[in-house]
């Protein structure tokens, strides 16, 4: 077992930070933790996509004139599609960022607790 | 033209987006001309993209490439009779909303975020429709992405505090979704090394005998990503407080649109890249789990619903149990349960956006949308009462209106599926809708309005002809044959 998940060790990488990003979101009360939890649990799809385009010894997909043909290639794809994946986890944060900031100013708090004991209070308030 | 269709239904919404966020610098009322434009645009070409398709043989489709690159290496497009109905689904709701807002718009979005309103809402629909007519797994994905990071802003844009409390916890949720969609697409790519629907759906069944468990765990991710996308029951925690705060237009195109374009991707995942036979041999402890979760949010949702003063909350509710009904035809595997779960895209989206529409006339007058101040609203504003009460009959199920159909034909479903006990569920659900139902009936019609009036009169054409049109749709589709045919036959090419 040891063996199996020494040599997978990236894939327990992936596991774990998903576990810690998961917890972060539900376990903690300040808006921005959760959105760092958000960008964990993201960061952890990256590596399994980057894990399984990986190959032992392999090169990047670019012929050059001497290669040796013994030496294969890497699948870029999934590469490529993560670069994607990264714009839209910036993406995401930003619009969470930005709407913690408007939270900040309409609440003066960004714990959840206090923002939903302030509803209770007053429950008809505009921005 | 004709050939280009399915490209241009998703890119003329996308420029039409990006140019009114430049000409929008200049021109401040570009907003409604080219939300009409686009949508309308859209509507026309998914409605021709439909019709073509529904001229087929079963089991073919419109094929349109990127670029011209084949299938396996290049992205797709593909319109086939069950995503064609999605399509002219989403587009002429789109369409309906674009003419709805152009009045309420204004009281309710700040002067200088109109355009950015007008902005984000055109690249919502762009998402949904790439979501609808894409043939490509990574596609959906990113379609997926940019429909949810508008709808987030779409619900945060809302005049109280408390839209972008919404608006953040739908955030959380529906992140925490795709990545989980995009999870299971991974192990789909690491299991067949292709992100074409149709070339998945070939590789398939090999590699469940080879590695059964990287297949099952992609189907898991999907599932329970999809499931949080579409507030399913117990994942919808996100879904009644953005509803709720969120805009009247961004709720009517929400709650119409949003979450049964996630419903149709699981259609497409377990139909169209997992196939029937997988979904039969080794789906079946998820596939009762799926009964189990569709069923609870059936009855849950209307529960829910009746206690609500609200009601923006209230038809939030009900659309929990509505999902549910949309969950059980794909879940039934057999082509009457199938009909049913088709037909209810169309029938649930008229019903609920009619009723969005009204609550929307609640929020126009008064700035809220309390139930208690429908009350004598038929005499003030018969046409929006008369819109209100025809969809709500379709919500409940009445004869001649849509929502009976598609509810017969699941229960017809269930039975044939030996699932007898989904009966007496639907019928339960029924009642409890007809309870909300009747409430609105009451007071629109049976009670006076109060002195001094707090509706003062009817609203704009503009408000009130796309009420009406969701209305007629409502009864079109119970009393032609037009829409059953179409979600009948989508269902036997599904089951071959």
């Amino acid at each position: 077992v040891l063996d199996f998940l020494l040599a997978h060790y990236n894939y327990v990488i992936y596991i774990a930070l998903m576990m810690i990003g998961l917890y972060a979101i539900l376990a903690r009360d300040n808006l921005v933790k959760k959105i760092i939890g958000l960008t964990l649990l993201q960061t952890a799809v990256f590596l399994f996509y980057i894990s399984i385009g990986k190959i032992d010894r392999g090169t990047v997909p670019v012929e050059w004139p001497d290669r040796p043909p013994e030496i294969p290639y890497e699948n870029p794809v999934p590469h490529v599609l993560m670069l994607t994946a990264i714009v839209v986890g910036v993406g995401t944060s930003a619009v969470a960022l930005a709407l913690i900031v408007r939270i900040k100013a309409a609440y003066g708090t960004i714990e959840d607790e206090e923002i939903i004991a302030a509803d209770e209070q007053s429950a008809e308030e505009d921005v | 033209m004709d050939a280009g269709l399915p490209a241009l239904v998703v890119v003329v919404p996308l420029l039409s987006a990006l140019l009114l966020g430049l000409v929008g610098r200049w021109w401040r009322g570009a907003a409604p001309v080219f939300l009409l434009g686009a949508t309308g645009f859209a509507c026309a070409g998914s409605i021709r993209l439909l019709w073509r398709a529904a001229q087929l043989p079963p089991g073919e489709s419109l094929v349109y490439a990127m670029g011209a690159w084949p299938a396996p290496t290049g992205i797709v497009y593909v319109v086939d009779r069950l995503n064609g109905i999605v399509l002219t689904m989403v587009a002429s709701v789109a369409f309906l909303v674009a003419v709805w807002m152009i009045r309420p718009v204004g009281r309710e979005i700040r002067e200088a975020a109109r355009i950015s309103y007008a902005v984000v809402m055109l690249l919502f629909v762009t998402g949904l429709l790439g979501i609808t007519i894409t043939g490509d797994v990574f596609n959906l994905y990113v379609f997926l992405e940019i429909a949810s990071i508008t709808a987030y802003v779409l619900v945060a844009m809302g005049r109280r505090r408390q839209a972008l409390y919404a608006g953040f916890s739908y955030l959380v949720v529906g992140s925490i979704g795709a990545t989980f969609i995009l999870l299971g697409i991974g192990h789909l790519y690491m299991a067949t090394g292709s992100l074409t629907m149709s070339d998945i759906a070939a590789r398939l069944p090999a590699q469940y005998v080879a590695h059964p468990s990287v297949v099952l765990t992609a189907f898991g991710f999907l599932t329970a990503g999809l499931a949080m996308k579409m507030a399913l029951f117990p994942l919808h925690g996100w879904q009644p407080a953005a509803y709720t705060f969120a805009p009247s237009t961004s709720s009517v195109l929400l709650a119409a649109t949003a979450t049964k374009v996630a419903a149709y991707a699981f259609y497409r995942f377990a139909f169209g890249v997992f196939g029937l036979d997988f979904l039969q041999l080794h789906f079946p402890a998820l596939r009762d789990g799926v009964v189990v979760m569709a069923a609870a949010a059936i009855v849950v949702g209307p529960l829910m619903a009746v206690r609500q003063d609200d009601m923006k909350r209230l038809l939030a509710y009900s659309s929990v149990g509505q999902i549910g009904y949309i969950m059980l035809g794909v879940v039934l595997l057999n082509a009457e349960g199938l009909t049913g779960g088709i037909l209810h895209f169309w029938n649930h989206a008229a019903a609920k956006a009619a009723l969005f529409c009204a609550a929307g006339v609640l929020v126009y007058h008064t700035g809220r949308a309390r139930v208690s101040d429908l009350a004598g609203l038929g005499r003030v504003a018969p046409f929006t009462g008369t819109a209100l009460t025809v969809a709500g009959c379709s919500l409940v199920g009445v004869p001649l209106t849509a929502g009976f159909l598609s509810k017969l034909y699941l229960a017809t479903g269930a039975l044939a599926a030996g699932r007898w006990f989904l009966v007496p569920v639907l019928l339960f659900s029924s009642i409890l809708t007809a309870v909300y139902v009747w409430r609105f009936v009451q007071l629109v019609w049976f009670t006076p309005p109060p002195e001094p009036r707090t509706i003062p009169d009817e609203v704009p054409w503009s408000m009130r002809l796309p009420a009406l049109a969701l209305a007629a749709a409502c009864i079109v589709f119970g009393t032609t044959s037009l829409s059953v045919d179409l979600a009948r036959r989508a269902a036997e090419a599904i089951l071959g």
